[in-house]
């Protein structure tokens, strides 16, 4: 059967998973560059002028490339590293802090995205579609926030205590439409979604209400929780690095959730559920305990994440927390896609995608354009990765192993 | 026109990198039932979609009549005179036989009106004149299979077809429907239609046709005529020699150990669909169900293997009660089932072999330990079943999905048989398998009769259910009409499928 096997650099280029992937961030830079000339004033007045002068194509050509490249441009050094700062670090021995920033800045946002994501895609890959992961993270963020801060205990039972309540809150928020489902078949997507409203305005009611509220507040802000119950920062405070412990905990939860769904029995009779529900039945699987197991351990990773955003940054809460577009739940849903659920990929989706967030704000005030940028970009890149017959058709891959591509989108049967 | 001589030249139809057919050349000669002899994805039905419009050949042409002619659509060959009897019929349950008939081809009268009188007597002078008996009146949902495909047939004969195209059309009889099948496709080729038979069942090919042509991946690999013998046939059909016969020992029945008592189960809608069914099946014998799809069988095994809630009545393994268990107890029970649909029930195609070959023990001890599974346990055990079971794969990596039909339906052979229980059950086991996978699937069956193990086989195939029954049960509309000894012959069989149990001595 072994005729002509094709060359390494052939499978590269044939449409496999890793291939797609990687176009499909190229194509998301490539939407993210149209937006910028079409919403860049100077582009396109440069574009308008181009018959009022011999040089006028040009003109605009290198004003286009000027635009997209200063954004881009920003978009790298605020996230990645910038080669001004690192070389002046490296030549001088000082100024470590600011060459260093961006990394710090990009690994402290993807902390919690990484480990929301992983609990994301363990659900996915189980079938069931946990939206309310947002949700679950403002709670475990709540719970920590309350035994951080209002309960005194020596550093080494406060923070993993602390933690743990986390995750408990998650886990508990996560039952709830666990157990809906399992029993009385309620509808997952429904019940996470609507939950995520309660949670939300269970912040704002806890926020200005006695136990949790900063004494002596108006404002809707949390108490601060206390130092031995913190994330330890790598470095010390006076540092602008705020790269924390987090990132430490992020890359544990990937070990566990690779552990887990590649290694572990409960894992395999997620992933076969997630398959397919018919023949788990028939293997002697019981759907009801594995829906509910889904949503502890999802909704556990969600509060994790949500009290380790908490921890490792602001050390408290205040109404914005996790709401709007710092909403992580629902990053963690496009990361997920875009790691096709494997908690490796996953891994490096939510560092893009911080590394995303975290240039567009840099970009934002150098450039004028705005973060959603990144959001649009993210958006695209998860786009083309869910339509990989597309971005093989764009780049002429070989036929490959893209049907194989393919995404648990369907609940379980209903 | 009247009589019609279809030739097929160098027929071609490729799907991506994969050709279906390879320059088929076939000729039906006017009032000739012409067989077309394949095993499952050998390329038949392609090739009748190519002929009948459905899709479009890369190469080759089809001349009727010594003329070239092209279809771009199914309608265009229906006006060249090619009736085609789906092996799914396209028949709309509500309607009457006359409605059906004249669907899309309605006769009229002033302001537009169906010509319903019309149309009764034209159907009327058809059904006499082929022996269709079939009353234009009836409503379809409410007429046995056999009939409804008459109506089929009557369709296409009212379209003014020479030229019949039956694809599979004796899956979903009874024997005793098959006969009239056969008459009635006698009686046609008679008053010179021509019909294209299309069939991997050799013993139906033989009654009926006047000419055979075998094919084999896409191939023309030869003709043959009802003269020749089975072995013959399947050897063409699969390209080395087979045995049919299975070679078993006596029957020699031990303990019981799968009982049945009184089992009333109900299907979604709330209609009992198994009624009151006893029968135990002992150790060293193969106990098989007969019977015509869709009369309890399905249901019965999804029941005993806890999939299905069983309404009353009991179920034994092995002397513990299963019914209404889990399927987990029912498996750790003793249990080994190879399920009727293995794509819904039995695998899990995106996983590789050698986790769908653990799928229903993956915390048995040798294949996991604390929490954790032991992957290279799961390889090596994969590798003995493929070597063991002669499964076809590129690697026990490989997802399961990419095996061959016949590959997949032995990933659950080998699984269940290797988990060494004491009582098989199997639904429709070779469903759709090539003659060489049947001849496979069976002899294990039979050796694990032969090793003292307690089989109950349903099954629609009567020459799968005659080869290896001990005892043969027979399900007629949930109910049991007669448990007989696989020497009846299949005339008695027949009518106890048909529900009639007067004539039989049981």
């Amino acid at each position: 059967m072994s005729e002509n096997k094709p060359s390494i650099w052939q499978r590269y280029l044939s449409a496999n998973p890793v291939t797609i992937s990687f176009l499909a961030i190229l194509l998301g830079f490539i939407v993210g560059a149209g937006v910028i000339i079409f919403s860049s004033a100077d582009v396109l007045h440069a574009w308008s002028q181009i018959f009022n002068s011999p040089g006028g194509i040009l003109h605009a050509l290198k004003v286009t490339f000027d635009n997209v490249g200063a954004a881009y441009r920003a978009m790298f050094t605020g996230s990645v590293i910038d080669p001004t700062t690192f070389w002046h670090a490296l030549s001088t021995g000082s100024g470590w802090d600011a060459a260093l920033t961006p990394l710090s800045e990009t690994l402290t946002y993807a902390a919690p995205l990484v480990i929301i994501s992983i609990g994301v895609a363990i659900s996915f890959e189980t079938g069931l579609f946990n939206i309310g992961a947002n949700g679950q993270a403002i709670l475990g963020g709540i719970a920590g926030t309350a035994f951080g801060s209002m309960i005194h205990l020596p550093m080494f039972l406060h923070l993993p205590l602390t933690l743990l309540c986390g995750i408990a809150a998650g886990a508990f928020f996560g039952l709830i439409p666990g157990v809906l489902k399992a029993l009385t078949g309620a509808h997952e997507v429904i019940v996470t979604l609507m939950l995520n409203y309660v949670v939300a305005f269970f912040l704002l009611y806890s926020l200005l209400s006695t136990p949790l509220q900063l004494p002596g507040q108006a404002n809707d802000l949390s108490r601060v929780i206390l130092p031995s119950a913190q994330l330890p920062t790598f470095f010390n405070t006076a540092t602008t690095l705020r790269v924390n412990w987090g990132i430490v905990i992020a890359i544990g939860v990937v070990a566990f959730g690779w552990w887990f769904l590649n290694r572990s029995t409960m894992g395999f009779d997620f992933r076969v559920t997630g398959a397919n529900p018919n023949a788990a039945r028939a293997s002697g699987i019981n759907p009801k305990k594995i829906i509910i197991y889904v949503f502890l351990i999802s909704g556990g990773l969600a509060g994790l994440a949500g009290v380790v955003q908490v921890d490792g940054t602001t050390h408290s809460l205040d109404g914005g927390f996790l709401i709007g577009s710092a909403g992580i739940g629902f990053t963690a849903i496009t990361v997920s896609l875009l790691g096709r659920n494997k908690p490796i990929n996953v891994f490096w989706g939510a560092i893009l995608f911080s590394a995303l967030g975290v240039g567009g704000r840099i970009m934002q005030a150098e450039t004028g354009i705005p973060l959603d940028l990144a959001t649009i970009i993210q958006s695209a890149v998860v786009l083309f990765v869910a339509t990989p017959v597309m971005v093989q058709e764009i780049f002429r891959l070989r036929e490959g192993t893209v049907h194989t591509i393919q995404l648990n989108t369907k609940g379980w049967g209903s | 026109m009247l009589f019609m001589r279809l030739e097929l030249r160098g027929i071609t139809k490729r799907f991506g990198s994969f050709t279906a057919n390879d320059a088929i050349d076939l000729v039906v000669e006017p009032g000739e039932i012409h067989c077309l002899l394949g095993e499952n994805g050998a390329g038949k039905s392609t090739l009748m979609n190519v002929l009948f419009g459905l899709y479009n050949a890369d190469g080759g042409e089809i001349l009727i009549n010594g003329e070239s002619v092209h279809f771009a659509t199914s309608g265009d060959a229906v006006r060249k005179g090619i009736g085609m009897v789906h092996q799914h019929f396209m028949l709309v349950p509500v309607f009457t036989v006359a409605e059906n008939v004249i669907l899309g081809f309605e006769p009229t009268k002033s302001f537009n009106r169906i010509d319903y009188a019309t149309a009764s007597d034209k159907i009327r002078k058809f059904s006499e004149e082929f022996g269709l008996e079939v009353d234009p009146d009836a409503i379809v949902e409410e007429l046995p299979v056999g009939i409804q495909q008459r109506v089929e047939i009557l369709k296409a004969l009212s379209q003014e077809a020479e030229l019949l195209i039956l694809d599979e059309p004796t899956a979903v009889l009874t024997p005793q429907e098959i006969e009239s099948l056969i008459k009635i496709m006698k009686d046609l080729a008679a008053s010179g239609k021509s019909i294209l038979f299309i069939s991997h069942k050799l013993k139906e090919v033989k009654a009926v046709a006047d000419k055979i042509t075998v094919i084999r991946l896409g191939k023309v690999v030869g003709t043959g005529l009802p003269s020749d013998s089975e072995e013959e046939l399947a050897s063409k059909m699969v390209g080395r020699s087979v045995n049919l016969q299975v070679e078993k020992s006596p029957h020699n029945p031990g303990a019981p150990m799968l009982e049945v008592k009184d089992l009333v189960v109900r299907d979604e809608r709330g209609v009992t669909v198994v009624n009151n069914i006893s029968f135990t099946v002992n150790r060293g014998e193969v106990l098989a169900v007969a019977g015509v799809q869709g009369n309890g069988q399905s249901e019965l095994v999804e029941a005993i293997a806890g999939l299905r809630a069983v309404e009353s009545g009991t179920i034994s393994i092995n002397g513990v009660r299963v019914d209404n268990a889990s399927p987990r107890e029912c498996l750790d029970a003793g249990l080994a089932h190879i399920p009727e649909d293995r794509q819904r029930d039995g695998l899990v195609l995106s996983l590789s072999v050698a986790d769908n070959l653990v799928l229903n023990t993956p915390r048995a001890p040798q294949f996991a330990g604390r929490g954790s599974r032991k992957l290279q346990a799961v390889r090596e055990n994969a590798e003995r079943l493929v070597k063991d079971f002669d499964i076809r794969t590129e690697s026990v990596d490989a997802p399961v999905g990419s095996l061959s039909g016949g590959n997949q339906q032995k990933v659950i052979v080998a699984r269940e048989l290797s988990r060494n229980v004491d009582v098989l059950i199997a639904a429709q086991p070779t469903r759709g398998l090539d003659v060489g996978s049947i001849e496979y699937v069976h002899k294990q069956f039979i050796r694990e009769r032969d090793s003292n193990k307690a089989v109950l086989l349903v099954s629609s195939e009567l020459d799968e259910v005659f080869a290896l029954a001990d005892r043969i049960a027979v399900m007629f509309q949930g109910g049991i009409t007669g448990i007989v000894s696989p020497d009846s012959t299949r005339e008695s069989i027949g009518l106890l499928m048909a529900g009639i149990t007067e004539q039989v001595n049981v």
